[in-house]
């Protein structure tokens, strides 16, 4: 088995079932995503660098945010988790590969088409999608651009993919453990992408039923969300939302995972709290799932329901500080070290935690009568999904990269692409919190002159860190082309099955399943 | 001037300090921003904060606002203390030796517990105040608002006074050549007028996609959803004139149909009232009478650039909506021309002006559109016309 290397040409891409393959294509293609991603929101960013309307028209302005939203979300942070849990969950709960390679081909290759389908609306007559990414009725429907049905079949796309994807990680997991390793001696990371998988099998499909229902309102003459018909606008956005809270702790699960990894190591010192680690990741799991009205404090539901979903939301901040105070006593008394890991993951729970406040502050019904759809959510939801999400992501590709390509990355440029992204997105996202305190509501493409000043720093602060991406392409780039020989340990005693292997990770690991004590 | 916009007082400055320490990035980057050529009065700038507004209701939130505020940040300087601290004195780099625990079920306990007592606490003000805001009962007056895209429409229910506001910043402005005044985006032709120290009682609805009513100093903030009446209520303290914004993403103006609340005094509340209805009579006068081509012709430019401009772009050429100059619809004729902008088109951003125009201005925009820009189609239309043209549908 040993000398079964991989194909050759383009075939070996295509044809692959091999996890680690899949994953890097996974990486790549999420990376690829985030650049597009990011160039719309440096559109947006440039058009709203001051008052007036300098760049783009309106409803072109709508149809970036739209796709930077669904860009972001579907094709940069979803398939890089995913690339994460081909390459390591294998590697960890000591596998030879996924349980079920082909779907995992398949499920990687139907993406790029959707995305293809996804993008190539933008040069369609009536322009991409241009209601949000959360794209609520009728705007979506009754009065959207023709491209919609185009944009309706890519979401069916990227959820079939996640939910193969879901399936396959959810089979390895439990399946292909090595002897020995049992649930609670499973990584974190794969622990979290566990509990992941399951909230992905469970609302992938209310996400698909919701564009269903749309398609069927714009061509097939139902009334789901038409008034006018009998049916029900604010059904539309319970549906979504019952998607679209737990899609965005399937958002930061993963990042939970990688963060309980890299601290560990960097502080030389056990993770604290293993057990309710595992447990607080449950609960959260289970409080997304009846707290989803909390986006919808404005639509005018009856109190009991305002309270209810008033009282779960605040709820969640329990078990996501049990989380925060395990980190931070995992690093107190440790042995700490600051390598470009372990700066993404400070930064991490630092920011994360600024998020999870404001978070709080929006959870309080009354009080988000005023901080609804202002810029003080889009400040909030990105300083969970920045620092949260992209820079575990950062953080999980530092600290793994040598193994995969066998090469230490370059210490000095990576620290460099930390400060440069760290200033850069506070830069850009804590000026948002002010102008949307002040009044500013999200999705416009030109505003009172009041929220200039604020505005033009979030764009410098905008521009400084998409810039600082690029810089992070070269220097993956460099790393796989050259650079120190990494060990097999990589770093200082970390725990866990794949710094067992050598580095580079062999194309074919564990083909007999190591003990496990 | 930086933090808040009144007076200081030693409650707000105490509130306030937080916000100095977390604004000190934006203070850094102050000098940067002096480059912007922005006209907006020095008193509006670099506002950081929620605002106290005008009502009971906006203060309590407010208060509830800097009070959760507040336990974050003394529970962010505890966290952020103890991992600062750590992050000193316990670096390898310092010779620090780790410890070795790392389990322990009375501190899992503490910091489960402790936490949701803090949450308790929150909870309780915080729904005092909802029970309070839902409390829409015994009215003074009525007012139906009904979003459209992308303008506002105001009805005093049992007053027979109703009409549309919509944004009144040239679009010279918008583009740039023009100076920006200092409302800009915030200004509109009518506003809302309420007396102050009477409860007011907003019914929110929409004619087409989802619109928010949102005005920060009521702190009222409703969702306005085609087939819904919400309700919400306001009693404004002073008198003043308070500006806010669609809250909700309605399609490509959203961004430009602001909402502008007068509050004033009782009395000159009544008085414009009665002017508002006498307007009305007079309207419905005008309505049998016959105007001269120039008449129509400058009253319906004056609506064109109010209500088609955004679409069909200021010299008719077109933008998002087709051009006008020489159109089938512009040239052909005249009942098509009516018929369309009465009934609108299905399922296209050309909406039924039927019911948000009166006659005059349906009769005087069609004029104009027919004869300017070298359309020059000679033909002119009465209200009566208009008047005749609906009875007939």
């Amino acid at each position: 088995m040993g000398d079964h290397g991989p194909a050759k040409g383009f075939g070996r891409w295509l044809f692959t079932t091999n996890h680690k393959d899949i994953g890097s294509m996974y990486l790549w293609f999420s990376f690829a995503m985030f650049l597009m991603g990011g160039v719309f929101a440096l559109v947006i960013r440039a058009e709203l660098f001051q008052p007036g309307l300098q760049l783009v028209e309106p409803e072109f302005f709508n149809q970036m945010t739209t796709m930077h939203g669904l860009v972001m979300v579907f094709g940069a942070v979803m398939p890089a988790f995913v690339g994460l849990a081909n390459w390591l969950i294998p590697m960890m709960v000591g596998a030879p590969d996924m349980a079920l390679p082909r779907m995992n081909n398949w499920s990687f290759w139907i993406l790029p088409f959707a995305f293809a389908l996804l993008t190539s609306t933008l040069f369609m007559e009536g322009g991409g999608p241009n209601f949000g990414w959360t794209f609520y009725a009728p705007l979506s429907t009754t009065y959207a651009p023709p491209s919609v049905t185009y944009f309706i079949f890519a979401v069916h796309i990227m959820g079939a993919s996640s939910i193969m994807g879901s399936i396959n990680i959810i089979a390895t997991i439990l399946n292909m453990r090595a002897p020995g390793m049992t649930l609670m001696k499973m990584p974190l990371f794969v622990w979290t992408w566990l509990i992941t998988a399951y909230l992905l099998i469970a609302v992938m499909p209310v996400l698909a039923g919701c564009v269903t229902m749309m398609l069927m309102d714009i061509h097939f003459g139902t009334s789901f969300f038409s008034a006018a018909g009998g049916g029900d606008p604010v059904l539309f956005q319970h549906v979504f939302w019952f998607f679209g809270h737990p899609e965005v702790y399937i958002m930061i699960l993963p990042a939970f995972g990688i963060v309980s990894a890299i601290i560990p190591t960097f502080a030389r010192k056990p993770l604290f709290g293993y057990a309710s680690m595992v447990y607080a990741t449950a609960s959260i799991a289970f409080l997304s799932f009846i707290v989803w009205a909390h986006h919808m404090f404005t639509v005018g539901m009856p109190i009991a329901g305002e309270l209810f979903f008033m009282y779960a939301t605040m709820l969640i901040a329990v078990p996501t500080g049990v989380k925060v105070f395990n980190w931070i006593t995992t690093m107190f008394r440790g042995s700490m070290s600051f390598e470009t890991p372990m700066l993404f993951s400070i930064a991490f729970v630092i920011l994360f935690t600024i998020g999870g406040f404001s978070g709080l502050m929006l959870a309080i019904a009354p009080a988000d009568f005023q901080y609804h759809d202002t810029y003080f959510v889009v400040a909030h939801f990105h300083y969970v999904l920045v620092p949260g999400a992209i820079f575990s992501i950062f953080a999980g590709v530092y600290y793994w990269l040598p193994k995969w390509c066998g090469n230490m990355y370059d210490e000095r440029l990576g620290k460099a692409h930390f400060w440069l992204s760290f200033v850069g997105l506070n830069v850009t996202f804590f000026p948002m919190h002010f102008v949307g305190l002040a009044g500013m509501p999200r999705r416009i493409p030109d505003y009172a002159l009041q929220f200039a000043d604020f505005n033009q720093i979030a764009s410098m602060g905008a521009f400084l860190f998409g810039f600082s991406q690029v810089f992070f392409l070269f220097i993956v780039i460099k790393t796989i082309r050259g650079g120190k020989q990494a060990t097999d340990e990589v770093w200082e005693n970390p725990e866990g099955l794949e710094w067992t292997i050598p580095s580079p990770a062999p194309y074919h690991t564990f083909t007999t399943p190591p003990a496990v004590k | 001037m930086l933090f808040f916009s009144k007076r200081p007082t030693i409650k707000s400055l105490m509130s306030v300090k937080p916000f100095v320490v977390f604004s000190l990035l934006a203070l850094s980057f102050q000098a940067f921003a002096k480059s912007g050529e922005v006209a907006a009065g020095e008193a509006q700038r670099w506002v950081t904060n929620m605002t106290q507004g005008v009502t009971a209701t906006s203060h309590e939130i407010y208060d509830l606002h800097m009070l959760i505020f507040m336990i974050c940040v003394w529970i962010g300087v505890v966290v952020f203390g103890i991992m600062f601290y750590s992050m000193i004195m316990h670096r390898k780099s310092a010779g620090a030796v780790p410890s070795k625990f790392h389990e322990s079920t009375l501190v899992e306990l503490a910091w489960t517990i402790i936490p949701a007592l803090i949450l308790v606490a929150m909870a309780v003000p915080a729904t005092s105040t909802l029970i309070k805001i839902y409390d829409t009962s015994d009215a003074d007056i009525d007012i139906k608002v009904v979003g459209y895209q992308w303008k506002w429409q105001y009805e005093y229910l049992g007053e027979e006074v109703s009409f549309f506001s919509n944004l009144t910043t040239p679009q010279d402005e918008i583009y740039g050549r023009a100076p920006k005044g200092e409302h800009y985006l915030l200004e509109v032709d009518e506003p809302v007028v309420i007396p102050i120290n009477k409860k007011v009682r907003f019914l929110i609805t929409a004619n087409d996609v989802l619109h928010a009513w949102w005005v920060p100093a009521l702190a009222v903030k409703r969702d306005a959803i085609p087939g819904y009446i919400n309700d919400v209520w306001t009693i404004v303290d002073e008198p003043g004139i308070y500006r806010g914004q669609c809250a909700e993403l309605c399609g490509k103006s959203h961004g430009f149909m602001p909402i502008v609340v007068h509050a004033m005094e009782e009395v000159d509340y009544q008085q414009w009232l009665v002017a508002k209805k006498v307007e009305a009579e007079e309207l419905k006068l005008a309505m049998s009478q016959n105007f001269s081509m120039d008449e129509l012709y400058a009253r319906g430019e004056k609506v064109y650039q109010t209500n088609c401009v955004a679409c069909h772009g200021p010299t008719g050429a077109g933008g998002v909506g087709p051009t006008l100059i020489g159109s089938s619809i512009t040239t052909g004729p005249m009942n098509g021309h009516l018929s369309l902008m009465i009934n609108g088109v299905q399922g296209s951003a050309m909406q039924a002006f039927g019911e948000q125009l009166n006659n005059i201005d349906l009769a005087a925009v069609i004029t104009y559109k027919r004869n300017a820009w070298g359309n020059n189609m000679g033909d002119m239309l009465q209200p009566v016309d208009v008047l005749n043209h609906k009875r007939s549908l």
